[in-house]
């Protein structure tokens, strides 16, 4: 902490005269007498827990502090390399936002003051908040991987993630537009937990729909660093064989060790991959920010959180929600868990700024959906209920749901899913 | 509502219903109840659309009956409703979880009412 303190020497006297979004009045350096919540992110974490404390107590003041322009979905992102979806479909702007009363201010944070109780945004101007809310997501962790750690951003041009949907999701649907029939297209997946656990293996789906419909002779290598596929693995296997036969080489327990940038080569600790497109997921850990703030507490990646009110075990006021958690047992790291997350979370803050004890017994749903083809799609669910005892959220006795099958019918809720929840959390 | 449930039979469970339904008119008479239910639901509003009002696509659940509710997520957990999803997701929840989140979204506006 102390360090952190330090380096805010003249923080406490810094005036503020933050825009928020649409030119309206500008926010004082203080909260106002209802009190103040800041949050870090505009994703499915932070847009829901705004949207939900508005709701739940709207004498309080939320200010949402979000480095984009506008909320690009992860979810069904993959349907973007299938080409049968479009970007603008999974965009959805924060003017809804402002219209609940949220103060959105486009802007990065670069630093959080605990013992101020305070956020710096780049460019210098500071915010005094009641409660903090980091839902800052994830960052990857590319000095593991020795020829992308010197330059990262321009690495990912040639090796694209395509892990945070946007410009990434784009380039990656023109590398495959782009690639020769016959040709290779290899994704690394990286340790677990990393960001969506089937999402890796949707990708590998959608990209073998693409390429099954418009370059038949190509093939797909799965560098997987785990020893077996991750979440609804007979469900995965099972439709690679009845729809995408011989296509897809699926190599568990391949640790990536470097990729040779100029040859695309992915390098693991037993061979070398040359591939025409190469999708390289590096290891994760929660958004920089978490890490800024002291607020990471476990394996030098994630933050330990109170699933009651999602606060950091570590730094009073501070919640941490959405990926950056070091999660409960059993509990992905998923859009519609980061909204479960929000809505705990906003519960308890409305709670706690009126003096009054948070909900004591909360439960979380989770669902993810992922294609197969353009049309059917398979789901997992997981049920989580708090546990007094353990003190954390636990998985309840037969709390994980599973598709028997892919059917359309997953695939249009899949859709209407998403609409729903980017209606709950947007506006 | 045939089968007795875990809670007593129908005569307990109307006035269970009953006491429910006054603590939506009136306030205070099983708010605890209600404020539960409160938390609960928004575990069920990403899909079914907030405060159960669905913007398309999912069944909107705000504003319909009561025992109707009640009635669907018992026949989702008994597995006498076939269903894509509701069938796994309901039997996370207790008897007296399913009444009183049926009352709650029965309380909630319908598009018919908005
Ligand atoms: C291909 C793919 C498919 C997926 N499919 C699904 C699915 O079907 N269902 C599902 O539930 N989940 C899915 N996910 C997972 C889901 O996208 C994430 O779990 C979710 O985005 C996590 O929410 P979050 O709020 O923690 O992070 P994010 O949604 O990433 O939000 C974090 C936000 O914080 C902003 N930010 C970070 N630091 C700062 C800062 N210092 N200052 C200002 N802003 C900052 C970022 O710009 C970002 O907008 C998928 C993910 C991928 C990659
Ligand atoms: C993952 C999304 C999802 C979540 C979360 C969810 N539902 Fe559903 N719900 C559905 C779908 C989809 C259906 C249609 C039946 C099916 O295929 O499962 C449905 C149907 C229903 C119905 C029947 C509606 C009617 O008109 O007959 C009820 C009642 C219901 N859900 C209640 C709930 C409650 C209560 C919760 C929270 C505890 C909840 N649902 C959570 C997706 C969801």
């Amino acid at each position: 902490m102390s360090t952190t303190r330090r380096r805010f020497i003249g923080f406490a006297g810094a005036s503020a005269a933050v825009a928020a979004f649409g030119g309206c009045a500008s926010l004082s350096t203080h909260p106002p007498a209802g009190g103040r919540v800041v949050v870090i992110g505009g994703g499915y974490g932070g847009a829901s827990a705004a949207t939900r404390l508005r709701q739940l107590a709207p004498q309080i003041e939320v200010v949402l502090i979000e480095r984009e322009p506008a909320f690009v979905s992860c979810a069904l992102s993959n349907r973007i390399l299938a080409g049968t979806m479009a970007i603008d479909e999974l965009t959805v702007g924060y003017g809804g936002l402002a219209a609940n009363g949220v103060r959105v201010v486009r802007g990065e944070v670069t630093a959080i003051d605990a013992d101020a109780r305070a956020v710096r945004l780049a460019g210098g101007s500071v915010l005094r908040y009641d409660r903090l809310i980091v839902a800052a997501g994830i960052d990857f962790m590319y000095e593991t991987i020795p020829s992308m750690a010197a330059d990262p951003g321009q690495a990912m041009q040639v090796v694209p993630h395509a892990w945070k949907a946007g410009a990434q999701t784009l380039l990656l649907r023109r590398q495959l537009e782009a690639m020769p029939d016959g040709g290779v297209f290899a994704i690394h997946i990286p340790p677990t937990p990393y960001r969506c656990p089937p999402a890796p293996y949707e990708r590998v789906s959608q990209v073998a729909w693409y390429l099954r419909n418009n370059k038949p002779k190509s093939k797909i290598v799965v560098l997987d660093s785990n020893d077996a596929i991750v979440a609804k693995a007979g469900l995965f296997t099972a439709a690679w064989k009845k729809w995408y036969p011989g296509m897809i080489d699926y190599r568990p327990k391949s640790l990536l060790v470097d990729v040779d940038l100029r040859t695309l080569t992915a390098i693991t600790e037993f061979e070398k991959v040359r591939a025409d497109v190469l999708n390289v997921l590096p290891p994760m850990r929660a958004g920089r920010i978490a890490a800024q703030a002291g607020l990471v507490t476990t394996n030098a990646r994630w933050c330990d959180v109170n699933y009651l009110t999602l606060e950091s075990v570590k730094v009073k006021n501070v919640h941490v929600l959405g990926d950056s958690t070091f999660a409960a047992p059993g509990m992905a790291k998923s859009g519609h868990m980061a909204n479960q997350h929000a809505k705990v979370c906003a519960s308890a803050i409305a709670d706690l700024m009126q003096d009054r004890m948070p909900f004591a017994s909360p439960m979380m749903i989770n669902t993810c959906y992922s294609f197969i083809t353009d049309r059917e799609a398979v789901r997992v669910s997981h049920v989580h209920r708090y546990d007094a005892d353990k003190r954390t959220m636990m998985l309840i006795p037969g709390g994980v749901g599973l598709s028997a099958e892919p059917t359309a019918l997953e695939g249009t809720y899949a859709v209407r899913w998403a609409q729903n929840i980017f209606a709950s959390m947007l506006g | 509502m045939q089968r007795t449930n875990r809670r007593g039979g129908p005569f307990q469970q109307a006035l269970a219903a009953n006491a429910l339904v006054l603590a939506v008119a009136t306030t205070g008479v099983h708010a605890q109840d209600m404020n539960t239910a409160r938390h609960l639901a928004q575990t069920c509003t990403n899909c079914h659309g907030t405060n159960g009002l669905s913007v398309g696509g999912m069944p909107s659940i705000a504003g319909q009956d009561r025992e109707y509710l009640a009635r669907q997520m018992r026949d989702f957990r008994d597995g006498k409703r076939p269903a894509t999803v509701m069938h796994q997701l309901a039997k996370g929840f207790t008897d007296p979880e399913i009444d009183a989140l049926a009352a709650w979204f029965a309380a909630q506006k319908s598009p018919a009412r908005r």
